[in-house]
């Protein structure tokens, strides 16, 4: 048995939720570049994740990383009507917090802060936590986010009326349902195979 | 037509071609698409390695009733027992369920200004009967999953050396992490849908 557990280089882990760029730091080895097949390169579905080492990672199950990849893009890109981007960015960085994963959080705030434009309410978010009063409607986005994310789930009618009051129609629904979800499978490979550092050039 | 070409999560929830969950799932037609190819990637793979179709099904099982979510347990339970699961590991499947069922997220964070919000629950340790039903191997896999379900902040290189050790590769690893961070997914996607649908 050749595998095993890498043990990170010295860095600064976050000791709070931030919406700075951090790192990510492999506990199992990822690919090599030089040894990735065609098959691994077209997994990454962008040429540029090559250079991550949670993709490459990741790559040692192709078919799975890159269906993974397109259910992600489609769930939080798809520019057809629903929930606006920025609040499918509040979905996933409110799942984040509520799981613990400061690096999904890190990416997901900072992408719902640039889309909405609404820094102070995204960090308070972050500092505060899923129960901070962010107003109505995104405050009921987070709620249902937050309640689908329980295990049980305690997602109930009750999320969806209070969702629908605050204008969400069911496609938007469907979205929130969607991005909080898809957060739940994307914190649990971030928690469990590495862990986030302060970047380097921070 | 197999089992695995029908969409799970339009099945799982009782989607009916027409209907106005069927048209919301059409307006996101690639995540629907591939939310089905990951199935088929984690649970009918051209090549199931060192993952057999039975420890993919166990897993599966395991994770679907640990969150209570009663329907998709069925679904998977019954695929574990078409991959020719003895009833000695599909009792122990069931009994694992029944002794690590708790509620989550809990967990730690890093030493600092975070550690305020940790909360303690159990960390899940196969007993010995269940433990004799799934052999070593898939036991050590149980107790990962159980983090990863419950309480993935506690994750720790720790976790994955003990997955080692028992003999699962990195790429196994890869393997079953993706197999339950997908379930966590899917039943979610389910359990929301369902609830959308009973509320039109």
């Amino acid at each position: 048995m050749s595998d095993k557990v890498l043990m990170p280089p010295e860095h600064k882990a976050p000791a709070a939720f931030t919406r700075a760029q951090l790192d990510w730091l492999p506990w199992l080895e990822p690919l090599a570049v030089e040894e990735m097949s065609a098959r691994h390169m077209a997994s990454l579905v962008d040429a540029a994740r090559v250079k991550s080492p949670y993709f490459r990672l990741l790559a040692r199950d192709p078919d799975a990383l890159e269906a993974r990849t397109r259910t992600d893009k489609d769930i939080f890109y798809n520019p057809d009507a629903g929930l606006p981007r920025a609040e499918r960015e509040l979905a996933a960085a409110a799942t984040s917090r509520f799981n613990g994963c400061l690096y999904c959080a890190s990416v997901h705030a900072r992408h719902a802060a640039t889309y909405s434009k609404r820094e102070s309410d995204v960090d308070r978010l972050l500092d505060a936590g899923v129960g901070a009063d962010l107003g109505e409607r995104w405050s009921a986005i987070v709620a249902a986010s937050v309640a689908l994310s329980a295990t049980p789930s305690t997602f109930g009618p009750e999320h969806v009326d209070r969702l629908r009051r605050a204008g969400l129609d069911d496609l938007a629904i469907a979205d929130v349902i969607h991005a909080s979800a898809f957060f739940n499978w994307a914190n649990r490979l971030m928690l469990s195979l590495g862990e986030p550092a302060v970047a380097a050039d921070a | 037509m197999p089992a695995t070409d029908a969409d799970v999560i339009d099945a799982l929830v009782g989607i009916a071609p027409g209907s106005d969950l069927d048209a919301i799932r059409a307006r996101r037609p690639d995540a629907r698409t591939h939310a089905q190819a990951t199935y088929r990637a984690l649970f009918a793979p051209e090549k199931p390695g060192s993952v057999t179709l039975q420890d993919r099904f166990a897993v599966g099982a395991f994770v679907a009733g640990l969150h209570g979510a009663a329907i998709v347990a069925a679904r998977y339970g019954e695929r574990l027992v078409e991959s020719g699961a003895s009833t000695a590991l599909r009792d122990a499947v069931d009994a694992a369920v029944a002794e690590a069922k708790t509620k989550g997220p809990y967990g730690s964070y890093p030493a600092g200004p975070l550690s305020r919000e940790d909360s303690a629950g159990p960390i899940y340790r196969a007993s010995a009967a269940t433990l004799r039903g799934l052999g070593p191997r898939l036991a050590a896999a149980f107790e990962h999953v159980h983090m990863l379900v419950f309480h993935p902040r506690d994750a720790a290189p720790a976790s994955l050396k003990t997955l080692l050790d028992a003999g699962w590769s990195t790429t196994d690893i890869v393997t079953i992490s993706q197999i339950v961070a997908f379930l966590s997914f899917q039943i979610r996607v389910v359990a929301g849908l369902r609830v959308l649908a009973g509320r039109p």
